[in-house]
């Protein structure tokens, strides 16, 4: 199936969950509403036609200038038995899913691809994002005692951590140059 | 017994309750593997809590190698970010240099010239079969067996002479850049390398006489860390993990890129003991012997490729002629993301440009990342000593896990 | 090796035993497998058979620090991970040495501006006694600092040994 006919079988099925279709993009991708994405994610992967069973990855995404944060979800379809010939031209979608800077709660996906518990818990720690319903939501690369997150644009880098020193970057408000 | 989960305290070694198993009294121990330890391939720290030998459950603790890979990708541009992506899969380097590329290749609609596409083949398999001997030596070592390491390094050191013959380093290369490659070929590089090609395939069967087919090797991995298909699909894994599952899915064939729809060769995928001669009794679909035979067997296949691509190699330009100046692209308010199949999994760029030459959101997705996430549900019920053979197995590079 | 430090003025058999000691301590220095990230790759390629490390007798890697006097940081120090390398050099038995391998523990290597989360240098951690520059060094460059620090070892007198007076002095304190 295309990604135009994903979209609007997704449309028909989920209406009001669907925000955004941007089918313009090199990867094409729908935005859709926190609130609805468990359920979403759900026939993503169980309806027979698509069967976007394998979670590719799990991007964190500072969107400042809208004062919003976001989680994209890049699926695809992986035969899950041996096959005589490989799937080609598989399935491949992406979801966007926005929430509020302040308060950034997306629900988890983790009982729908258990692949999203690491990606989600990394969104968490680089980026802040709480995903309710996660089963173990803590920082996974920075330390447990670590300050802010750092994949946002606003981030300060810490002048010292436990007595070694940190970076030059502290005199700096932002580091990109 | 009071249960005490260790994601919520990982740190603590407590006094549990003793409980009776018949007139036996038994103990928990909480045991903490790494984060430095001769077998876990890095920083790697797992903490385990046995009761005796047998592991009742493995938390996986990651990050100590964290190195800021996408902040730094948000500050520089592609082209410089080309050698971070070196240091992700440092063992890999060349593959990681491609899927970047790739990526911002795609983001900015650059259209590589035909023999940059082929050189990044070339590259792209030598690189593989260095980074599956890295995997078969220190499997071997995780093992006991010392030997199979130093011959799978003797090798390697000849396919790094053609890197360096090629361009100048050894180990992080930053030679498949935006727009093709970075240097052309020096005289005479083919000839060497269908000689080094010629020399190295019997040595794959000196290796699979030497560790795969050894009966203590056999002993230790078969049946070891079994993942269903359907659980390594779930959990995201790939590459050798996923294929020694068998599934046949490789993302060369399935979604190619840099024209490997151009090559024949075949994907081989785990099977399970007995059913012919060369997968000893015992051995399970799925199982740690299987992930890491499907490596023995990958090599041949990027020697196969390799022995294609030096034959068809066109002439022209190795980089678009533009960029052997000014490397610098502007990438579009628009994303992207796209995967290639590295030697340790699928590793997939998420590239989001906002009109400048810096792109807004670099994310890369590293296949150990993925594949290590299952530790904690393969290893319950194992033994300790099967800890390493499932960690070497599934063939981890912290620097990919930890970017 | 203590009580024999600073103890005795130099003399003909002080410098007997200083040769006999340092030669002995120069030429069967065992390395802590301690490989962090990418110079752990050229670290073990200088372990295996091109360029063996085992003709200077410092191929006998241990796995534990407490067998070893020698820790080559090869690969970069991050803040979770600067705790563990402080324990691990704590837990080495002296005389200990500390070779710097790669841009990473030299300064911060290329994660130098960017790095929120990396440790510029791994000085500000342990006591380095080689520095060896490279991203990654070659193995004949790490073997060039292990030269190094040899000779330095060699160069050690029983006599006048400023880190056994630093560690005394830090005991009684």
């Amino acid at each position: 199936m295309t990604f135009e006919q994903i979209a609007s079988l997704l449309r028909e099925r989920f209406a009001g969950a669907v925000e955004e279709v941007v089918p313009q993009a090199t990867r094409p991708y729908v935005t859709v509403a926190a609130e609805r994405w468990p359920e979403v994610a759900r026939f993503l992967r169980d309806e027979p036609r698509l069967k976007l069973n394998f979670l590719r990855c799990v991007s964190s995404l500072d969107l400042l200038a809208e004062d919003s944060l976001a989680a994209v979800y890049d699926l695809a379809t992986v035969p899950d038995a041996e096959a005589e010939e490989v799937l080609s031209c598989p399935h491949t979608f992406a979801v966007r899913v926005v929430t509020d800077r302040a308060a950034a709660h997306i629900p988890s996906v983790a009982g729908v691809w258990p692949a999203a518990d690491w990606h989600e818990r990394e969104a968490f720690d680089l980026m802040g994002i709480v995903f309710d319903g996660h089963p173990d939501l803590r920082r996974i690369l920075c330390p447990e005692d670590w300050v802010g997150h750092p994949l946002r644009k606003d981030y300060e880098f810490p002048v010292e951590y436990h007595g070694i020193p940190g970076t030059t970057e502290h005199e700096l408000n932002s580091p990109r140059h | 017994m009071t249960e005490i989960s260790l994601q919520s305290q990982p740190d603590l070694l407590v006094d549990y309750d003793r409980g009776e198993q018949g007139d036996v009294d038994t103990e928990e121990l909480l045991i903490n593997m790494g984060p430095q330890h001769p077998s876990t391939h890095g920083v790697l720290r797992i903490v385990l809590r046995c009761d005796g030998e047998m592991v009742l459950e493995a938390v996986p603790h990651i990050g100590y190698l964290h190195r800021c890979a996408e902040k730094i990708g948000e500050s520089l541009q592609p082209f410089q970010f080309i050698p971070y992506t070196d240091r992700m899969d440092y063992v890999a380097g060349m593959n990681q240099n491609q899927g970047f590329a790739l990526a911002v290749e795609k983001l900015a609609g650059i259209a590589v010239p035909p023999r940059a596409q082929y050189l990044r083949v070339i590259f792209g398999e030598l690189n593989r079969i260095a980074s599956h001997l890295v995997s078969f030596g220190t499997y071997g070592l995780d093992m006991g067996a010392f030997t199979p390491f130093l011959y799978a390094f003797r090798e390697r050191e000849m396919v790094l002479d053609l890197f360096e013959a090629a361009c100048g380093a050894r180990l992080t290369y930053s030679y498949l850049t935006v727009g093709g490659t970075t240097h052309d070929l020096p005289e005479g590089w083919v000839d060497r390398c269908l000689e080094f090609c010629d020399y190295f395939e019997p040595k794959i069967d000196e290796y699979n006489d030497l560790l795969s087919f050894n009966h203590i090797f056999v002993k230790r991995t078969a049946g070891v860390g079994v993942v269903s298909a359907g659980d390594a699909v779930r959990w995201g894994l790939s590459g050798p993990c996923l294929r020694g599952s068998g599934v046949r899915w490789d993302l060369r064939k399935a979604l190619p890129y840099d024209g490997y729809e151009r090559f024949d060769f075949d994907i081989p995928i785990g099977r399970p003991g007995g059913s012919d001669r060369t997968v000893p009794h015992g051995v399970v679909v799925g199982d740690s012997w299987c992930r890491y035979f499907v490596r023995m067997e990958e090599m041949k296949q990027s020697l196969r490729i390799v022995r294609q691509a030096l034959r068809d190699l066109p002439g022209g330009d190795h980089i678009v002629p533009k960029f052997k100046k000014n490397k610098t692209v502007k990438l579009p308010d628009d994303e992207v993301y796209l995967e290639v199949d590295n030697p340790r999994g699928q590793v997939g760029f998420y590239v989001r440009g906002d009109g400048s030459a810096i792109p807004a959101r670099v994310k890369a997705r590293g296949g150990s990342f993925c594949n290590l996430s299952i530790t904690s549900h393969v290893v319950r019920g194992c033994l300790i000593a099967d800890v390493p053979a499932i960690i070497g197995s599934i063939d981890v590079v912290m620097g990919e896990v930890d970017r | 090796m203590s009580w024999i430090e600073n103890r005795f003025e130099e003399g003909v058999i002080v410098t007997s035993l200083d040769w006999a000691i340092n030669w002995g301590r120069s030429n069967s220095l065992w390395p802590v497998t301690f490989g962090l990230a990418c110079c752990a790759i050229e670290m073990m390629a200088l372990g295996a058979s091109r360029f063996d490390l085992d003709r200077f007798g410092a191929g006998a890697f241990r796995p534990t620090p407490r067998q070893a006097d020698l820790m080559i940081v090869a690969g970069t120090v991050t803040y979770k991970m600067a705790s563990r390398v402080r324990r691990l050099f704590n837990q080495m038995g002296e005389p200990k040495f500390v070779i710097a391998m790669g841009a990473c523990t030299v300064g911060g290597g290329p994660y130098f501006k960017h790095g929120y989360h990396v440790v510029k240098g791994v000085d500000l951690v342990v006591p380095v006694d080689v520095y060896v520059p490279g991203c990654p060094p070659r193995p004949e460059a790490l073997l060039e600092g292990i030269m190094r620090l040899q000779d330095r070892i060699r160069h050690t007198s029983r006599a006048r040994d400023p880190r056994a007076a630093a560690a005394r002095a830090a005991q009684l304190a």
